[in-house]
């Protein structure tokens, strides 16, 4: 054949310069890389370094005084406490929906599920003022409150609703999209061996989405925690009484003590990246046991 | 278009996908490149086309050098298993795709690229469906409409990767015989992936057999189901049992008993012999033969298949008769195949095997010069 | 009695609790969210038509409004445009740290926005790291409109990222293959093959981190100097009247606001619809 002779010739281009069709020039690439890496390292990182510099910038003294004073121990105790009440609310009501959800069919499904994402799209100041409408002196039961001695707005109570509230979609819709994937036949083969009702539901659904149910309280557990807007309207901000951490947080920057300030700061940015690695470790672990197709919070 | 293939070799992170492969498509050939999963065939394909780039060796489209050339620039009609059509484009569009994408100065018109498309759709049979989505279509008219996408930038070859892997069975069949039609009036050099014997078989004018990065063997349709050039290709190929023999003085042996089967040019020692269900039969009065038991017979549509187990060693054959033939099968048979080929034992290479057909030890046939080379 | 009218409402099930579940959902949605809201709303329609629109007209409050929205719309832009970035950084190249910048994209949801503000704030303020740098520059970033956008911009950072990276992961690359079979160069592929099939996502992550944006409160107040007609947000313009007992005026702020939410929530389920009837699949 004519070809013979050119068959000894090597390849034209070297591997190392060849690019995949599905894939861009090196230079191309680590353009990109580096832009995107320039705009976390801005937005990102730097605010996150500036809370640990800025609440060690006094020495280690003054922040072990600012997170140890007593409105700042108050502080951190009432956003436990709230914590404690609103994520276990907020998980019941997780799994009762996504049980009611998942595994049964009725008509106006998607109208609920668009209803428990509602928090997510209400502000959070908005979140607070419709239960001071609600629970207010001006409200219509406010009197009545009132004169049998219930306090709920610039209170506890408050607090711990306001918190439910914004708080409210976390578990619910970590849960509905991986048990609508799973279906009921796990259920059902429970069931038709004989399991009662709480057993197919203790031995079968919830091991099936436990991790997906642990993402779900984690990160409503960082909110919870973490809430400031909705948690500043109904609080009154009674120091020592009424100042969840982040709202410590505000009086003592407004009060220009910052490094107390950055101090209780970099305990809730601690909270947050704990949250975020147990989060990450899950994801990496147990990517099965939470795949569902999830879009934002 | 002749497509050449020199001493191709690919690896994937130490993992070597292809060995050294080298084949010589004729310009407007149907070829298929057959075998199991991973034994390199996506690769083959995917390296003509320049959708992968080869660790060494080279491709040439007729007498370019087209192995440096980047897949845009190829000029290749890719067909994917999956289709790959763009969702968001109506028909028309993915069909004209190619045209618009070209560089002002050798892009056609819109409405010339319209007309195109149209004409494409008319030539896939899939008229009038210019403004339908992807998605509104089934799965054999996407597979269509992919194959005038490729069609649409006059490609110098076509291939195609599984292209009725994901279609049910009864689309299939017509969706094969419309495309050797199709290949028939185009006459593009058509290159096919496919796992499916039946339509390597049915469709193409050759068929490659590869099996772990290598080609087994290239022939004609008939070459490759009559003359199998190596065990993997007897195996692969069609229905097949396997008998473990062993060669002593030119005769195969099973167990200690001459089953009257010349093997001359085979060393002494352990072989193996291949013979098709419907190539075995069933003897009762020569000392010479296969001796089996039977352990099951079933009927398959029009056919009676005996499965028996040999005398001496644990392997199984299976036998095809005619469904009428109502003898009773049962006990101990003896068996002699009527077109068998040995193959020595693998571990011994350079060893050649032996073809053999008729009922007579003296009608086994000098093996054909082509395929004598062992593959080992 | 409740049995058999829920047995007509819902198909027949085996499985059991589908009352208590159902109710309990229905009861606890009720008492959580749908009264505080219907409060909300009971409370702007008792206004009357005309007394809302006085409240809602007011030129500090439509001041406000414009300020929260347009610094929303720039920074949900911003975010649409690094989002995509770097949804595809993360999901088509590898290089070191890849992982480690995976998690943290998610810190603005974790991080309290309190924290964020004031961490902002260090940093952009014009003796902060970075605000000293641009000084001299004649450049203001906190206590201004653009420390806004600047606070925005980053509690929405994790929203297009998001939505885009598993419909980026889940493309079909041998759709990019055939683009590039068909002659098209990487640019046009990207432009006319990739950007096409992302656009619901992106649309959709652009609502979210829209939604989200109008009605961010704690991280902007720190960064945003408050001023009013300037820099200040309608959030913080609810809490001034709550503060001043002007409840009249912060509820008509919140329908407005919640209007405006609702709308947002409208046009992502739209999306998602559309992207399914034309897609075949949901974003």
């Amino acid at each position: 054949m004519v070809l013979e002779a050119s068959f000894d010739a090597a390849p034209a281009a070297p591997a190392e310069t060849w690019t995949p069709p599905t894939s861009e020039r090196p230079l191309v690439k680590w353009t990109l890389v580096g832009i995107a890496l320039a705009f976390l390292g801005f937005f990102l990182f730097l605010p996150l370094v500036a809370v640990f510099v800025e609440a060690l910038r006094g020495g280690v003294g003054i922040y072990f005084d600012a997170i140890t004073e007593p409105d700042a121990v108050a502080a951190i105790r009432l956003t436990l406490i709230v914590a404690a009440i609103a994520v276990p609310c907020n998980l019941v009501f997780g799994l009762a929906a996504a049980w009611a959800i998942a595994k049964f069919r009725f008509p106006g499904k998607s109208l609920l599920i668009t209803l428990i994402d509602l928090p997510f799209s209400v502000s959070p100041v908005v979140s607070g003022l419709v239960f001071i409408l609600l629970f207010g002196s001006q409200s219509l039961i406010g009197p009545w409150l009132i004169s049998n001695g219930i306090e709920i707005v610039f209170a506890i109570p408050g607090i711990v609703l306001a918190t439910i509230f914004v708080t409210f979609p976390f578990v619910a819709r970590e849960l509905i999209p991986l048990m609508q994937e799973q279906g009921t036949g796990d259920e059902e083969a429970a069931l038709s061996l004989g399991a009662s009702g709480w057993q197919t539901f203790l031995y079968v659904t919830l091991p099936n989405v436990k991790w997906a149910l642990l993402y779900g309280v984690l990160l409503c557990n960082a909110r919870a925690m973490g809430e400031f807007g909705a948690v500043s309207v109904v609080s009154g901000h009674i120091r020592g009484l009424t100042n969840t951490m982040p709202l410590h947080v505000e009086i003592l920057y407004n009060e220009y003590s910052f490094q107390a300030a950055f101090a209780v700061a970099s305990l809730l940015a601690l909270l947050a990246l704990i949250t975020l690695s147990i989060k990450s470790f899950l994801e990496w672990r147990f990517a099965d046991g939470l795949k569902a197709q999830r879009s934002g919070h | 278009m002749d497509i050449s293939v020199r001493e191709l070799r690919k690896t994937f992170d130490r993992y070597p996908a292809l060995h050294d492969v080298s084949l010589d498509i004729q310009s407007g050939e149907l070829i298929a490149l057959l075998g199991p999963s991973g034994s390199g065939k996506t690769t083959l394909l995917r390296l003509i086309a320049g959708l992968e780039f080869p660790t060494s060796g080279s491709i040439f489209y007729g007498t370019e050098d087209a192995s440096g050339k980047s897949v845009r620039d190829r000029q290749v009609g890719f067909v994917f298993q999956h289709y790959a059509l763009f969702k968001h484009m109506t028909v028309a569009d993915n069909i004209g795709f190619g045209l618009k994408v070209r560089d002002r100065s050798k892009r056609p018109s819109s409405a010339e690229i319209r007309r195109r498309a149209s004409d494409l759709l008319d030539l896939v049979q899939l008229p009038g469906l210019e403004d339908r989505y992807p998605s509104q279509l089934s799965g054999g008219q996407r597979q269509r409409v992919a194959l005038a996408r490729a069609l649409a930038i006059e490609p110098r070859v076509l291939l195609l990767d599984e292209p009725f892997g994901a279609l049910d069975a009864k689309v299939r069949k017509e969706l094969r015989r419309w495309l050797r039609e199709l290949h028939e009036r185009t006459g593009h050099t058509t290159i096919f992936v496919t796992h499916d014997q039946e339509e390597a078989l049915e469709l193409s004018d050759r068929v490659v057999v590869m099996s772990q990065g290598r080609i087994e063997q290239v022939g004609t349709p008939d070459e490759i189901y009559d003359t199998p050039a190596t065990p993997f290709v007897f195996s692969f190929i069609g229905d097949s049992s396997e008998i473990p023999i062993s060669v002593s003085g030119g005769e195969a042996h099973v167990g200690n008993r001459s089953i009257g089967v010349f093997a001359e040019g085979l060393p002494d020692g352990p072989a193996r012999l291949f013979v098709r269900p419907h190539d075995l039969d069933l003897v009762s009065d020569d000392p010479q033969t296969i001796a089996a038991v039977v352990t099951a017979v079933r009927r398959n549509s029009g056919s009676r298949f005996v499965e028996a187990e040999i005398d001496g060693c644990r392997s199984k054959v299976e036998i095809e008769l005619p469904a009428d033939d109502m003898r009773v099968f049962e006990g101990r048979i003896a068996l002699k195949p009527k077109r068998w080929k040995i193959f020595p034992d693998a571990k011994r290479p350079n060893s050649q095997s032996v073809v053999g057909k008729g009922p007579y030890k003296h009608e086994s046939e000098p093996k054909p010069p082509d395929y004598s080379q062992m593959v080992s | 009695m409740v049995t058999a009218t829920l047995g007509r409402f819902k198909q027949p099930s085996v499985i059991p609790c589908f009352g208590m579940a159902f109710g309990f959902t229905l009861t606890y949605l009720s008492l959580v969210v749908l009264i505080p809201l219907g409060a909300l709303v009971l409370r702007s329609a008792g206004l009357g038509l005309e007394d809302f629109w006085r409240l809602a007209t007011d030129p500090r409050t439509l001041a406000a409004l414009k300020l929260t929205f347009l610094a929303a719309l720039i920074a949900a832009t911003i975010n649409l445009v690094f989002g995509l970035l770097l949804a595809w950084v993360l999901v088509r190249y590898e290089f070191p740290g890849r992982r480690i910048i995976d998690a943290v994209i998610d810190l603005p949801f974790a991080l309290p926005t309190a924290v964020a503000g004031i961490a902002l704030t260090a940093l952009y303020a014009p003796n902060g790291w970075v605000g000293s740098l641009v000084a001299p520059l004649g450049w203001k970033i906190a206590y201004t409109p653009i420390g806004i956008v600047v606070a925005l911009t980053f509690v929405c950072l994790p929203f297009v990222v998001r939505t885009v990276e598993p419909v980026l992961r889940d493309l079909d690359r041998e759709t990019e293959e055939a683009a590039a079979t068909l002659g098209a160069s990487r640019f046009a592929t990207f432009t006319r093959v990739i950007l096409p099939a992302l656009l619901p996502a992106l649309l959709t992550g652009y609502a979210l981190a829209l939604a989200r944006a109008i009605g961010e409160y704690g991280s902007v107040i720190f960064i945003a100097g408050n001023i009013p007609y300037v820099s200040e947000i309608a959030p913080l313009l609810i809490v001034i009247r709550l503060e001043e007992f002007n409840y009249e005026a912060a509820t008509a702020v919140a329908a407005v606001m919640l209007i405006i939410s609702f709308t947002m929530l409208l046009i992502v389920n739209l999306i998602q619809a559309w992207s399914r009837r034309r897609f075949g699949h949901g974003s």
